[in-house]
């Protein structure tokens, strides 16, 4: 397994079904995947063909039904319930479209979160949380809650969340697709800026094109399968 | 984590004040209705409760309650007297009769007549002039809530103050002068009957010929004699019933509830506070929970445990159920406070506090249970769902 160990997510023969008999849905039919560590790669496809829950198998927030998904090394779905969690709450950040932040919690409580879930103190996170925050550009917002910010401005809370923990991998579901053309490129622009180091990968799923410039490396998705992996998104269609 | 968790409910100011509302009210009826039920029964023995100097009653085999009087023949007091063990035993009569005011009009007055030489059997407490003030002649003393209520008379003139009875006016009991010697303190009884105190062949005079007058026998065991070893002496020698205190009072109880239905209407009234207020502050917890179930997907997905989120919504729980309770059982004391000198009955004992605490907690548990399955149940991965 050493080129394993360069590989931040190594999916063989991914298969994830949902419900049973005449309902059951394929929504991967093996995947076969490769993420290394410190690129930021983008899984594109039409809507349906499983990009949602490929990134939920890699986070680890979902098991998949066959084959083997290892994350860092790890076979999370063999892993111990308090095992995984604890796994998760380490290594992975995550960024959503619809921003997901605590409505009732000021940006800088939100940001804390993740450092709360790893039993670090209330104030040493607070403290923490203000200097991320500075660093994407929000030192001035700390006291605001979630409602008195703007979608991109939420959004880089969101990310400020997703990074203050210096997780290894953070996954990202469609996080340009609420905003408009210019704000996406801002938060792409942290995202590759601040989140993307040597020690972190990002994997983010998207069909905003106008986005895939950022990419270090594009995978295809379709129906449940990756169809082919890109350099550059001129090698697209 | 525990603060995210208060932050959480705190900041839904709508449900957090619903579910507050619907425990405050849950917890004001399931303490408020209770005591009224402790004060009405507390005053279905008042009557020998505010008698504090025997320790034995006699009476009539059939007597069901303290109300219910089946008169014995004076002689059975001689009777009582020779039993072994006996301190001493005195008459009590005790009946329902109709007083004249001085403006004409009557008025029912439970009238209780005492032993001539010793009184034995006298008000609680004495508010104006004293007990002895019975051995005058005609005296009676009246109890003052019975004064200032059912026996005073309408306003001079319209719109004025009524006039209340006052030392030296005079009553008739069946052509009979009673002139007003004192006026005592009494717990009130079920139906707030004044109570009108006299001397036992006072009494006679005043009732309507009647072959039997004699109400109860009061009576005191000499020092070491066992209460239970001496009222079964008294019935076996007498064939009359004899209980304790205690006795009587759980007897009287026990008729009072089997026999009004009022243990049922306070018992429907607790049921709807409970079902009702289980129900606002339920569902009201329960719609938080659920529309903070992204919330708490993204706090799994983010490595939160089970544990954890169960401990947070336990917290959420125990939080607006202390709110609740607190201010349900302060209502209740602000009522009760409020009402002190009103006919209300109203008694709010300890245990009270214990019942109505319990009352919260179940419904706190199953609010806060059914919001733990569907947070416990929850998959991580909805945080992706759009
Ligand atoms: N929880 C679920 N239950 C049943 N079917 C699901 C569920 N989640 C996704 N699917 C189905 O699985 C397929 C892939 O879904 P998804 O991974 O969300 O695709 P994408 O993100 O690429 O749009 C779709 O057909 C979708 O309807
Ligand atoms: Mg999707």
């Amino acid at each position: 397994m050493g080129a394993d160990k360069d590989l931040a997510v190594h999916c063989r023969g991914v298969l994830k079904t949902y419900g049973t008999g005449e309902a059951m849905v394929t929504a991967l039919q093996g995947v076969d995947l490769e993420v290394r560590q410190g690129e930021l790669m983008m899984l594109v496809g039409p809507s349906g063909c499983g990009k949602t829950t490929l990134i939920s198998v890699m986070a680890g927030i979902l098991d998949q039904s066959d084959g083997d998904c290892r994350v860092f090394g790890q076979d999370l779905m063999h892993l111990r319930n308090h095992a995984k969690l604890a796994f998760r709450a380490r290594n992975i950040g995550f960024v959503f479209q619809a921003y997901n932040l605590l409505p009732t919690l000021t940006a800088a409580e939100n940001v804390t979160v993740p450092l709360l879930i790893n039993g670090m103190g209330r104030k040493e996170a607070l403290k923490k949380a203000e200097q991320v925050l500075e660093q994407v550009g929000l030192g001035a917002r700390t006291r605001s809650l979630p409602s008195q910010l703007s979608g991109g401005q939420q959004q880089r809370v969101a990310i400020a969340r997703a990074i203050i923990h210096e997780p290894r991998l953070i996954v990202c579901d469609e996080p340009t697709s609420a905003l408009d053309h210019e704000t996406g490129h801002k938060v792409m622009e942290l995202l590759k800026g601040i989140a993307l180091r040597r020690d972190r990968t990002l994997v983010i799923v998207t069909h905003d094109a106008r986005i895939f410039e950022f990419a270090d490396r594009i995978a295809e998705m379709d129906d449940g399968r990756v169809i082919r992996i890109v350099t550059n998104s001129s090698q697209l269609h | 984590m525990y603060r995210i968790a208060l932050k959480m409910l705190m900041g839904d100011r709508g449900k957090y004040l619903g579910i507050i509302m619907g425990l405050t009210f849950a917890s004001l009826i399931m303490t408020q209705q209770p005591a009224i039920f402790v004060g009405l029964i507390m005053r279905s023995y008042s009557f020998i409760t505010d008698l504090g100097l025997p320790d034995i009653w006699v009476m009539d085999p059939e007597v069901q309650w303290v109300d219910d009087i089946k008169p014995l023949q004076d002689t059975e007091l001689y009777r009582v007297r020779g039993v072994a063990g006996v301190a001493w035993a005195m008459p009590l009569y005790k009946g329902l009769l109709k007083a004249r005011l001085p403006n004409g009009m009557f008025q029912t007055c439970i009238v209780v007549g005492l032993d001539d030489a010793t009184l034995v059997g006298g008000p609680p407490r004495m508010v104006e002039g004293r007990l002895a003030d019975l051995r005058r002649a005609d005296a009676v003393i009246i109890d003052i809530d019975g004064a200032r209520e059912k026996l005073s008379q309408p306003p001079a003139v319209p719109g004025g103050k009524r006039i209340e009875l006052k030392i030296g006016d005079t009553l008739e009991l069946n052509d009979h002068r009673a002139v007003i010697a004192g006026f005592s303190k009494n717990t009130r009884t079920i139906l707030s009957q004044p109570v009108l105190y006299t001397t036992y062949s006072r009494a006679k005079q005043f009732a309507p010929r009647e072959r039997k007058m004699l109400s109860f026998i009061l009576a005191k065991a000499k020092p070491g004699e066992a209460l239970a070893d001496l009222t079964r002496r008294i019935r076996t020698t007498t064939g009359l019933a004899a209980y304790s205190r205690e006795e009587f009072m759980g007897v009287t109880f026990r008729y009072f509830l089997k026999n009004t239905g009022i243990p049922i209407n306070f018992g429907v009234s607790v049921m709807l506070g409970f079902i009702v207020g289980a129900a606002i502050a339920g569902q009201t917890f329960y719609s938080f929970t659920r529309e903070n179930l992204r919330q708490f997907g993204v706090l799994k997905a983010m490595g939160t445990s089970n544990w954890t989120l169960l401990r947070m919504i336990l917290l959420q729980a125990t939080l607006v159920g202390m709110i609740g309770y607190g201010l349900g059982v302060g209502l209740t004391s602000l009522f009760g406070w409020a009402m002190r000198n009103t006919i209300l009955a109203f008694k709010f004992p300890w245990y009270l506090l214990l019942f109505s605490g319990i009352g919260v907690t179940l419904i706190c548990a199953f609010a806060a249970l059914i919001s733990i399955r569907r947070v416990i149940t929850l998959e991580p991965a909805v945080v992706f769902k759009s």
